[in-house]
């Protein structure tokens, strides 16, 4: 995408709402931005209208400030608590039908491919743990079977927050829940494994509490699928709505999880490995 | 059996109005306009928008993304034509900047979203809307809901095929055209003020 496309028109500039003009001053396209810039840019078009505390809105933060070419970025989503964010980021964004993400995703960076040969273009899927894990299941290995270049990024916050507490795939073993009354009676499902025996030539999974770990899988991981294959993150981002914990601990619970059963993990591909040690590997990210 | 011709009226007209296109009511083709569902010469649909413009209590304009932004050759001087045509008739601009629905809401003081363009015209009040450089697919859908939910006569000033959902469209709406009806407009203030 050209900076042009961002740029208003003199004859209605004062007229646009503040906020559209401010994304035009200081959104995320003219220079590259990591993590360590959050705050000083923006990257979202309005106050988001997400939960106090909410893991899944600061997942969301975090990966958007992670992209390593925003401006030439496509983010693919889906219906969920992760939608609303992205509604409103500075972003280009295309939302699907629930669980269809990485079907449209497929088609959408190979008809990228098509209009700009020349141009590197991300195809980026942000979506739910109920969207990937439970409807989009199939759809989600399928694109990783057919080895379609796209990074898939699920903000997992282990229920379907958005429609009140259903559990999801991705939901513990025995947990209990506002619509699962009498606990969860299977694990959570695999999906990270799944990734890497179907596919995947680069996987991570983090939490929210570790925003440079983020930033650097996430940035990864797109870098990886453009040139070489799928690729796949995993973000724990607890929902204190869902999980009735007050909004200020987010963090302290996604950090016990990182010590305990939510551990960072990364695995990679002997190709994905020699592309980035041949690339990248002078990178400090 | 009898068939009522569907007409293309201001609202309300209840929730979930049919597209125009449904029951019948066809584009027009180079030169021509839609008045209502009927197809009519450009010529008389641009006498009509003066009319409608320069009579109304409250009229705006709503320039969508194609105008907005200055995304192509061509698109600022357009911009700039169309701001003369507003000033001249008199109509202030609200814009729509964005597709996407906002969360919680859009302040409707200063944007129109194709989601909910009722908020925007119940808040400000306004009697007669002109769109121009918005998609066409998102055109349609917000003008339904317009004539779905207010009382707002609709106008659509259309570069593509026109908007069978507006009370008025032109079709290829280009340069020449929107000086002509700067004209028209011109003149039919002169012959008011006279
Ligand atoms: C086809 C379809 N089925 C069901 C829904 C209703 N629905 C909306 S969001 C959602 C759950 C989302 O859960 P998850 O993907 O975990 O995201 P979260 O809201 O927790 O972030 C459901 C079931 C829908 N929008 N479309
Ligand atoms: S329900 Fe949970 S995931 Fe959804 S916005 Fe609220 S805190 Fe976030």
């Amino acid at each position: 995408m050209s900076i042009k496309v961002i740029k208003p028109t003199a004859a209605f500039a004062s007229l646009l709402p503040t906020e559209y003009l401010e994304l035009v001053a200081d959104g995320p396209y003219a220079s590259p931005k990591t993590i360590n810039d959050l705050g000083t840019f923006k990257e979202i078009i309005a106050e988001h209208p997400h939960c106090a505390g909410c893991g899944v809105a600061l997942g969301v933060r975090l990966t958007v400030a992670s992209l390593p070419a925003p401006a030439d970025t496509l983010i693919v989503g889906t219906a969920g608590c992760s939608f609303f964010g992205l509604a409103q980021a500075a972003l280009n964004y295309s939302c699907s039908a629930f669980g269809n993400q990485n079907a449209v995703a497929s088609g959408l960076k190979r008809m990228l491919k098509i209009r700009y040969p020349d141009t590197d273009k991300d195809v980026v899927v942000l979506v739910g743990d109920g969207g990937i894990a439970d409807i989009g299941l199939d759809l989600t290995l399928h694109s990783w079977f057919r080895r379609e270049k796209i990074a898939t990024i699920m903000v997992d916050n282990e229920v379907y927050g958005n429609t009140g507490g259903q559990e999801s795939g991705m939901t513990q073993e025995g947990q209990v829940l506002n619509m699962a009354p009498k606990g969860k009676n299977f694990a959570k499902i695999p999906v990270f494994e799944l990734a890497r025996v179907s596919g995947c030539v680069y996987g991570a999974r983090v939490t929210v509490a570790s925003p440079k770990k983020i930033g650097r899988v996430v940035r990864k991981a797109i870098l990886l699928a453009r040139e070489v294959g799928p690729t796949y993150v995993q973000i724990y981002t607890p929902c204190p709505t869902n999980f009735k914990f007050p909004p200020q601990q987010t963090i302290n619970i996604a950090k016990k999880a990182e010590e305990g059963y939510y551990s960072f993990q990364e695995f990679i591909s002997d190709d994905a490995q020699a592309y980035w040690e041949k690339n990248f590997a002078s990178s400090t990210m | 059996m009898s068939i009522t011709p569907y007409r293309v009226l201001v609202g309300p007209e209840g929730y979930l109005p049919p597209a125009a296109a449904s029951r019948g009511i066809l584009l027009p083709e180079k030169g021509e306009a839609l008045i209502e569902g009927a197809i009519v010469p450009e010529e008389e649909a641009m006498q009509a928008i003066a009319t409608k413009l320069l009579s109304a209590k409250n009229p705006f304009f709503f320039p969508g993304p194609q105008l907005l932004w200055d995304w192509k050759e061509g698109v600022a001087l357009k911009a700039q034509a169309v701001k003369k045509l507003a000033d001249l008739a008199g109509a202030r601009v609200i814009p729509m900047p964005d597709y996407r629905p906002k969360y919680p809401m859009i302040n409707p003081a200063v944007e129109i979203n194709p989601n909910h363009p009722n908020l925007t015209i119940w808040h400000n009040k306004i009697d007669v809307c002109v769109f121009i450089g918005v998609h066409c697919h998102y055109a349609n859908m917000a003008l339904k809901i317009i004539r779905g939910g207010t009382s707002c006569y609709t106008i659509a000033l259309c570069g593509e095929a026109g908007h069978e959902d507006a009370m008025i469209s032109l079709c290829c709406m280009g340069m020449p055209e929107l000086a002509r009806l700067t004209e028209i407009i011109q003149s039919m203030k002169g012959e008011q003020a006279a």
